[in-house]
């Protein structure tokens, strides 16, 4: 059984289709390139999917409960994850804080002792472990970005959403950041990242999707994908189905 | 553990301060022991969510109602736990239909909510009992009086600061900061935020039941005093609402400082309270503990 399957999931917003009829699987511990040009439902499908958004239809079965339309809450306790393109962070609190809070209202639930444990793990894999009692309002962008995947990771999720976490990372930030998500999508967490960089999608994931006006476009090994007529078409800007 | 004791060192204090002062003065005390206890029951819920409630008077005047209305039928102590019971049942109910809403919507219902409950009893005395005053007559004495307040201030105080090492309290931080983030983190919102607003809102209910004794003759008009709600607010905004002695800090120089002002200046004294209200807003939005604190690092760097 798949860990993922998104079954024509759609969203629309007013007339907009924003999401399509979406429909794909993914196997637990796999990696998956999302792409797609400015505005074709990449950010959007994350939010279906972490509940951010209920679907206007479509179903989101993960490990076999359709939790399409759940409460947010309720899915990130099942073990979804996310990051924001747009980075938030919790300014009034420590980096600590931030991430012990998945560790102790997430997927695991932990307290006390294991949910610090657990807490400093993900700072220590992110490169924050030594500012945990630091205020993250204080914090640049990079580490903002940091600590948002930390928290992420201190949920222990199964599913692990990134939204364009690698933008604007300088060239040596960009290869950490590379190596890091290799080494997770090694430890068996399943991921999806929606992705602008084709350097990192190609070091890092086997396969790719490509969304264009909502709609899937491609979905299969990521060289070929790329190389497909219609994903090329779709980035110069004049896509068949447009 | 030193600070537990002191503040229980604190306590029994003034627990025995009656023994020394003025009933004047002990009148006094009472009322700065309700605005401490209003001021940081209030900041239970909203010092850290930042949900700004003006619904304070709502709950303290159906405190004090619930006494006119029962004290003569039900032996004390029934009436409290009624007084208890009815603000827990109202906040549940205005939870559930408020907590959804956020920032400016939710200050307007919550002052409305109060002009509400108010014309409700009005109408209801009116109408149904016929009759507009009560008088509340209970063989309690002053220190009595002090002592369940003080007691109340103890119960807020102690509550919150467990608040702030639970679950709980970490929740309701993050609330505060960022409630998408919160959600995304596991943290059912609406059932937390409904938790920690009837907690708050439960002992505000006390505090105006506790007391109503003081004054013997209550009428909707003089216990739904919209003021009572503002200056609670920026008693706690004053000194932190999001620090455990914040409240505090806050509330006893503004009860003072009212206390002489509308003694003083009955007429204009309102006015002072509004200035006081932009003043916190704008010159101190942390509050004077925070505004302490950034003091003590400014200064702290240049020792060596
Ligand atoms: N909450 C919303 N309300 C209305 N329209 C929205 C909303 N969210 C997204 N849209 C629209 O849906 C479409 C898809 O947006 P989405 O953010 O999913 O694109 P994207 O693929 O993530 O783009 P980008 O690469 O720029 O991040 C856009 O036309 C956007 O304007
Ligand atoms: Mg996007």
């Amino acid at each position: 059984m798949s860990l993922l399957h998104v079954d024509k999931a759609a969203r629309n917003f007013g007339g907009l289709k924003a999401v399509d009829q979406v429909s794909f699987e993914m196997e637990s511990g796999t990696i998956m390139g999302l792409l797609g040009p400015n505005g074709s439902g990449k950010t959007t499908l994350l939010n279906l999917i972490s509940g951010f958004l209920a679907p206007s239809s479509g179903r989101i079965v993960f490990n076999g409960q359709n939790l399409a339309g759940a409460r947010v809450d309720k899915i990130a306790r099942a073990g979804i994850a996310r990051t924001f393109q747009l980075v938030r962070i919790l300014p009034s609190l420590t980096l600590l804080e931030n991430v012990m809070l998945p560790a102790v209202f997430g997927h695991r639930a932990h307290w006390g002792k294991e949910a610090d444990r657990v807490a400093r793990e993900a700072l220590e894999k992110t490169g924050l472990g030594d500012r945990a009692g630091a205020h993250a309002g204080d914090l640049n962008y990079i580490d903002q970005k940091r600590l948002e995947l930390a928290r992420a990771l201190a949920a222990e999720p199964e599913l692990l959403l990134l939204d364009e976490w690698l933008a604007g990372l300088n060239p040596t930030e960009l290869q950490e950041g590379i190596r890091l998500i290799s080494s997770l999508s090694g430890s068996g967490i399943t991921i999806i990242m929606v992705e602008h960089i084709m350097e990192a999608v190609r070091a890092l994931c086997p396969r790719c999707a490509v969304m264009n006006a909502g709609k899937l476009i491609a979905d299969g090994e990521t060289s070929q994908v790329l190389s497909d007529p219609s994903v090329i078409a779709a980035y110069l800007g004049d896509a068949e189905d447009a | 553990m030193i600070r537990l004791a002191i503040a229980l060192a604190a306590l029994a204090a003034l627990a025995v301060v009656p023994m020394f002062v003025s009933e004047y003065e002990l009148g006094l005390m009472i009322g700065m022991a309700s605005y401490v206890a209003l001021a940081s029951a209030w900041a239970l819920f909203s010092g850290h969510t930042r949900y700004i409630s003006l619904a304070t008077v709502a709950f303290y005047g159906t405190g004090a109602y619930t006494v006119a209305v029962l004290n003569e039928t039900l032996p004390y102590p029934v009436v409290i736990l009624c007084a208890g019971l009815i603000g827990a049942a109202m906040a549940l109910l205005v939870g559930l239909s408020t907590l959804r809403l956020s920032g400016i919507y939710f200050v307007i219902f919550t002052f409305g909510l109060a002009e509400l409950v108010r014309q409700l009893i009005t109408w209801y005395e009116v109408t149904v009992t016929g009759t507009l005053g009560r008088y509340i007559f209970l063989d309690l004495t002053a220190r009595d009086i002090y002592w369940q307040m003080l007691a109340l201030v103890a119960i807020a105080i102690g509550l919150t600061a467990w608040i702030n090492r639970s679950r709980l309290g970490l929740a309701l931080r993050a609330i505060g900061d960022d409630e998408v983030v919160a959600a995304h983190s596991g943290i059912h919102l609406a059932r937390t935020k409904l938790f920690a607003f009837t907690i708050s809102a439960t002992l505000i209910t006390l505090v105006g039941a506790v007391a109503s004794p003081r004054w013997v003759y209550v009428e909707p008009l003089i216990v739904f005093n919209p003021t009572v709600s503002f200056l609670t607010v920026i008693m706690a905004l004053l000194g932190g609402a999001n620090r455990l002695w914040g409240p505090l800090v806050g509330a006893i120089p503004l009860f003072l400082l009212f206390e002489w002002l509308s003694v003083n200046f009955p007429d204009t004294y309102p006015i002072f309270l509004g200035l006081m209200f932009i003043a916190v807003v704008f010159v101190l939005p942390n509050g004077l503990l925070a505004g302490f604190d950034d003091l003590r690092a400014r200064f702290g760097r240049t020792r060596p």
